[in-house]
């Protein structure tokens, strides 16, 4: 008797705990102080409204779940598809061919078009022929670069990544830098590993290749530390995506080193740390751009005709960089998610 | 030294009424051998000859900074390895401990931000939110009798769902805004992220916590009525039930002490790195449980120390760590990653045979 009232009790405690929980966290979302409504006031350009036939564009790109990068592109796509009147239908899966069936899912829905990234292109090319074989015009953006021609896809957006890799080498070498690390946080990923291949060719100091878990940001942290500790010739530091980036900053400070940070991609904590100078520069793909001309160019093949690049040449988005004497003119679309 | 002083009480006190006469026990043998038949003991063994190789292999971990470097990675996994290690003595798994860490930051992270409010209100409502999982995870495997591999697989995945949703809907973005600049931050900071100069070297504040809660988790295991309920519900749940232990308390409360864990980790990841991405702990919780079992605890439930996860997150941290101290190729980072951890766990394994052996 005594002990089941004394757990009962015990019971629900945690229980109301999660219900004030809910309740402040409801009240929190209802709030309109901080930087939520900043966030909505400022969020994406606007350019008025097409009058043209509603129509539907599906977006399928290879994002892994929680990725800024994509989420940029996303935002990017979703603009162009409000000003041109365009439901936009956005899907996405790392796995190859669960990409392949949301391709085929939005042949099924029957589409005006399809933009599709080609991370793992032979997956793709089955289902892409489906995609022409039912009339509906395809585009690719961000990964595919040497694979959309032979797939036959109308048109191309995107950065080589062994030229964006290319550029950074080279300004590696303007910057004087003898030896550095190029840090991979997934390893096995095709793109990452062109990036860095591209700072090898170019760059004429030495480049090491140092593989993280990129899903544990402390381990990543003491990986970068290590490394850096092991080899003390290392003078920067190279990480292929934004966050990793800020974490590279605080392993240096970890080993006591004086290397310097260089990255590929943005985001708004990036570009404040540009401009204090605790990251160098950024290598920048714009992918906000490869979203919204993707859908854009849809609507101008469908409505005129056109083809960007003339339907023989791909359109580049990158590479851009973002150093000191730049940052201040992106770093406002950085803080809207859009660069 | 430290761990002798918790075998040998284990040695001498059966701790739960009953749950396994097993490994070795028997008075007649030499201490030695006893020792030796203890799993933490075979997973010291174990990371003493990882620790061992890599002095010989990598010069730059004879040095302090690297040491302690090592013990920062060793930490982040141990602090959780620890909760994690005790329900699987309770004869539990959880597979949404690694989300669940991302979770709680997230969770303080956003709800400071979106406020305006002392991030000390998000670092309390994220425990509240962390305690909330544990005790629903823990409720719905009590309630249901599933196994609760189904019932956190479940949970695992809603919360990996939530995460990015929620970021996404509440910050606009799948990371959340930095939050270094707000009252209370540098406070906070102080008591989840702080680093010491020891000798000139510095050393980060989770790896003191490590050891501070392993050493209060083997008290517990050992010592109190509490830890006695875990051997019990783990071994046998009806047998236990029969005597007197509260099952259904002892299950969710260990649930709760996982969450109580990843709000802790959470905590310091926020603290340390300002945002959080919300697509990050995918993958961590099988390092966790990898390495309550390299230091020894079941699969089954029922068997298992505090102090052999230390060994085991040790473990992880020195292999991790000292391949790219020794400037290895990276491509093999993995595969080194698993070699070594076997080759530990296939040590720890024979020690164990050769010492219960009659």
């Amino acid at each position: 008797m005594d002990r089941s009232t004394y757990s009962r009790s015990r019971r629900m405690a945690p229980f109301v705990a999660v219900a004030a929980a809910a309740a402040l966290t409801l009240a929190g979302c209802s709030s309109s102080s901080g930087g939520k409504k900043a966030t909505e006031d400022s969020s994406g350009a606007s350019a008025g409204k097409a009058s043209t036939p509603r129509m539907t564009v599906a977006l399928v790109t290879h994002q892994a779940p929680g990725d800024t990068f994509w989420d940029i592109v996303r935002k990017g796509a979703q603009a162009a598809a409000d000003k041109d009147n365009i439901k936009l239908v956005y899907s996405a899966d790392p796995n190859a061919g669960n990409q392949s069936n949301l391709v085929q899912n939005a042949i099924d829905q029957k589409v005006d078009g399809i933009a599709v990234t080609l991370a793992k292109p032979d997956a793709l090319k089955d289902v892409i022929g489906k995609a022409k074989s039912a009339n509906i015009p395809v585009v690719g953006l961000n990964s595919g670069l040497s694979d959309w021609k032979k797939l036959g896809l109308l048109e191309f957006f995107g950065q080589d990544e062994t030229v964006a890799g290319e550029a950074l080498g080279k300004r590696l070498n303007a910057e004087g830098a003898k030896k550095a690390v190029c840090v991979i946080q997934e390893q096995g990923n095709i793109g990452l590993t062109q990036r860095c291949a591209g700072v090898k060719k170019t760059f004429t100091g030495t480049t090491e290749v140092l593989n993280v878990n990129g899903t544990d940001m402390p381990s990543v942290k003491s990986t970068i530390t290590a490394k850096l500790t092991q080899d003390k010739s290392i003078d920067y530091v190279v990480t292929l995506g934004a966050p990793f980036a800020m974490t590279a900053v605080q392993s240096l400070a970890d080993a006591g080193s004086k290397a310097k940070v260089a990255t590929f991609d943005l985001n708004s904590t990036l570009t404040g740390a540009i401009k204090k100078g605790t990251v160098q520069f950024a290598v920048d793909q714009q992918p906000y751009l490869q979203g919204y001309l993707a859908v854009d160019s849809l609507w101008l093949y469908k409505n005129n005709g056109n083809y960007s690049g003339g339907g023989e040449q791909p359109v580049l988005t990158g590479p851009a960089f973002v150093d000191k004497t730049n940052v201040d003119a992106v770093a406002k679309y950085a803080a809207n998610g859009t660069r | 030294m430290s761990m002798t002083q918790h075998a040998e009480p284990a040695v001498t006190s059966p701790p739960a009424p009953g749950p396994k006469e097993t490994d070795g026990r028997t008075a007649e043998r030499p201490l030695a051998l006893r020792l030796l038949a203890r799993p933490e003991v075979g997973v010291f063994l174990g990371a003493a000859a990882v620790y061992v190789f890599f002095l010989i292999a990598a010069p730059p971990v004879r040095e302090g900074a690297a040491m302690a470097n090592i013990l920062y990675s060793s930490s982040t996994i141990g602090i959780m390895a620890l909760p994690v290690a005790l329900l699987m003595i309770g004869g539990e798994f959880d597979l949404s401990a690694g989300v669940a860490v991302i979770t709680s930051a997230l969770t303080a992270s956003m709800l400071s931000y979106q406020l305006t409010m002392n991030v000390w209100v998000g670092v309390v409502v994220a425990l509240l939110v962390s305690l909330g999982i544990g005790f629903l995870n823990g409720w719905m495997v009590v309630k249901t009798g599933l196994p609760s591999f189904l019932i956190t697989l479940g949970s695992f995945l809603i919360l990996q769902g939530v995460n990015l949703a929620v970021t996404k809907l509440v910050t606009g973005n799948v990371a959340t805004d930095d939050i270094s600049n707000m009252d209370g931050f540098g406070q906070a900071k102080k008591i989840f992220a702080a680093s010491f100069d020891i000798g000139g070297v510095d050393v980060k504040i989770t790896i003191f916590y490590w050891l501070v809660f392993a050493a209060i988790a083997s008290w517990v295991l050992l010592r109190t009525k509490y830890g006695n309920w875990i051997f019990a519900v783990g071994g046998n749940k009806d047998s236990a039930r029969a005597v007197g232990v509260p099952v259904a308390f002892t299950k969710i409360s260990l649930f709760m002490l996982v969450g109580l864990g990843a709000w802790f980790v959470g905590m310091h990841q926020l603290f340390t790195f300002n945002t959080v991405q919300s697509g990050e702990g995918v993958g961590q919780e099988l390092i966790y449980i990898s390495a309550a079992v390299i230091g020894g605890c079941l699969l089954t439930g029922g068997a298992g120390s505090a102090i052999g996860p230390v060994f085991g997150a040790f473990m992880f941290g020195m292999v991790q760590q000292g391949i790219v101290y020794a400037g290895w190729n990276p491509d093999w980072f993995k595969a080194f990653l698993g070699v070594m951890l076997l080759g530990a766990v296939l040590i720890n394994l024979w020690v164990q045979r050769t010492a219960t052996r009659r």
